[in-house]
């Protein structure tokens, strides 16, 4: 535990280190702002809720997630301090959890810079704040699940593009997964069940419940098996990448 | 003396490539054990095994009676490691990053900030702790790189290429620092500079495409040399034809090599199965009465067994 804050700890702060950390703030403020007043017709719904911020963060969070996590791991194989890190009296498990949360924080952080539109709508109207709150859940634990994705296949690559193009492509897949386009291709020949386990691996499908205020187990176990998984993905790739230096 | 580092058959395969093939060695307590060895020939491959950064594919690695593993922390602890290049964060202080390491190894709080600074105070850091490491020149980020290493107080050192690409002032310095902290650690430092082995050796492995061809202390390792017993002497030009057929008249004179410089040539007299000729030639350029400008007799080159061993000559 100690040792997982530790690299946490060292994590977060690598964030602010350089200006790119708040250049990414303003950017993922300036889009979410572009996204829920102009793309979401903020105004001219002339509802006191969070929807037209919601909706189209699936999209925004395809970007910009991979983005938080690409250098989590290739930057450390770049440089060589990878070697210093595994070297240190730290349980891989540790490296690997310390790394992910520190992106989960910094993903957090930017959320909370989200606040004042919160504050807005309740300014306007009185909104539903349970189902607002709700949403800000299901936002984070996608960010979250995107940025286990993102770590896992940083740590495939020497290269943070790569990494990122890697990313984006995965993250793609499971957001795509849940579009109707995709669901046609396998609702004319495959079992409804099929299709349906398809259209259940998106992110969309969950995300959605989640901002309408439903929140359910199964929305959030499936965030967290999606974590689970891909932190286990990512603890594999370095263990196998160790070994090619 | 107890033995703290011990390689028991170390193997490395990399699909067919035998990167180190069947490597053992032990350091004691109080020693430093020079690891030698041409580019390539597994020397930090061997030394990522010992560090538990890499598996190996046969044998263990053992450090204080502990099996070195890729997930054995409690091994790990008790090494110092400087990795080769001596990578770091670049975006962290010098006193951050030395207080993370103190930290990953248990140290906390108080505690930690005194054993960054008397770490730094080994090394000489105390004018660049609040700089990024990455505006440090090269020597300065070997020195945090032997920080880090040393701030836990371990028992085992491994330090690949301590004094690789530094000014000779500072791989002066390094060598100090090593020679200060073998007292009561084991340490191996791996180079292929043949200078650090006499600098600061205790006992120096060559290796070469990854298994041990010599063992021995330095002078053990010298006396393997052609030029074992050989004699130096600078004659002045003109006499140099006469005194090196002369001197190649002595039965146990194996060869004479000659070298140019300026009004003198350098004679190195080379003997026959490294007997003892010095007094032979001391007579000879005694009686024929040459001008002996200088007369050395010598210990046997490192380079020379070094190729020896490693070009299979």
């Amino acid at each position: 535990m100690t040792s997982t804050l530790t690299i946490f700890r060292r994590e977060f702060a690598s964030y602010f280190a350089t200006p790119v950390a708040y250049v990414f703030l303003v950017i993922f403020l300036v889009m979410q702002g572009l996204f829920t007043f102009y793309v979401g017709q903020f105004y001219s719904r002339e509802q006191a809720d969070l929807v037209a911020f919601f909706t189209y963060q699936p999209w925004l969070y395809l970007f910009l997630m991979p983005a938080v996590a690409m250098r989590l791991w290739a930057e450390e194989r770049k440089s060589g301090t990878l070697e210093l890190l595994l070297t240190l009296p730290v349980p891989l498990g540790s490296i690997v959890a310390g790394k992910y949360l520190a992106a989960v924080a910094f993903a957090a952080v930017a959320l909370f810079f989200t606040v004042p539109i919160w504050v807005t709508v309740n300014w306007l109207g009185s909104p539903d704040n349970g189902v607002i709150l709700t949403g800000y859940i299901g936002s984070l634990l996608m960010a979250a699940a995107y940025l286990a994705i993102g770590a896992a296949l940083s740590a495939t690559t020497k290269n943070q593009v790569v990494a990122f193009i890697l990313a984006v492509s995965v993250c793609f897949l499971f957001l795509v997964s849940g579009l109707p386009m995709v669901l046609d291709l396998f609702s004319g020949w495959a079992p409804d069940g099929i299709t349906l386990a398809v259209a259940n691996m998106s992110f969309l499908l969950h995300f959605n419940n989640l901002q309408k205020g439903m929140v359910s187990f199964a929305d959030i176990f499936y965030f967290v098996a999606v974590i689970a998984f891909w932190l286990w993905v990512n603890r594999v790739v370095v263990e196998s990448k160790r070994e090619a230096g | 003396m107890e033995v703290l580092l011990e390689a028991q058959d170390l193997r490395k395969h990399f699909g067919a490539l035998k990167a180190v093939d069947g490597i053992s060695l032990s350091v004691r307590k109080g020693e430093v054990l020079g690891f030698l060895g041409p580019n390539g020939a597994g020397k930090t491959t061997t030394m990522k095994m010992l560090t538990g950064f890499l598996a190996p594919t046969g044998g263990q690695a053992m450090v204080c009676g502990n099996t070195v593993s890729t997930g054995n922390v409690a091994a790990r602890k008790r090494i110092g490691y400087l990795p080769e290049g001596a990578p770091l964060y670049g975006d962290m202080t010098v006193r951050a990053f030395l207080t993370f390491v103190a930290n990953t190894h248990g140290i906390q709080g108080a505690e930690a900030r005194d054993v960054v600074d008397s770490a730094a105070g080994a090394v000489h850091l105390h004018g660049v702790m609040d700089q990024r490491t990455e505006t440090l020149s090269k020597g300065y980020k070997r020195r945090v790189g032997l920080a880090a290493a040393i701030l836990h107080a371990p028992d085992v050192l491994i330090l690949d290429e301590p004094t690789d690409g530094l000014d000779p002032n500072q791989k002066h310095e390094v060598r100090r620092l090593i020679e200060a902290m073998s007292v009561d650690r084991a340490i191996i430092i791996s180079t292929h500079i043949l200078e650090e082995v006499d600098a600061l050796c205790h006992r120096a492995v060559i290796i070469n495409k990854g298994k041990i061809v010599a063992d021995g202390t330095p002078s053990e390792l010298r006396a393997r040399s052609k030029y074992r017993n050989a004699v130096t002497m600078l004659v002045p030009a003109e006499e140099s034809e006469r005194a090196a057929s002369a001197l190649k008249s002595i039965r146990a004179v194996a060869k004479v090599e000659a070298a140019n410089e300026g009004d003198y040539i350098r004679l190195t007299v080379l003997s026959r199965g490294n007997a003892e000729i010095a007094d032979a030639v001391g007579d000879i350029a005694a009686v024929s009465n040459w001008k002996v400008a200088q007369f050395s007799v010598d210990a046997g080159r490192l380079d020379d067994v070094f190729r020896q061993v490693t070009e299979g000559q």
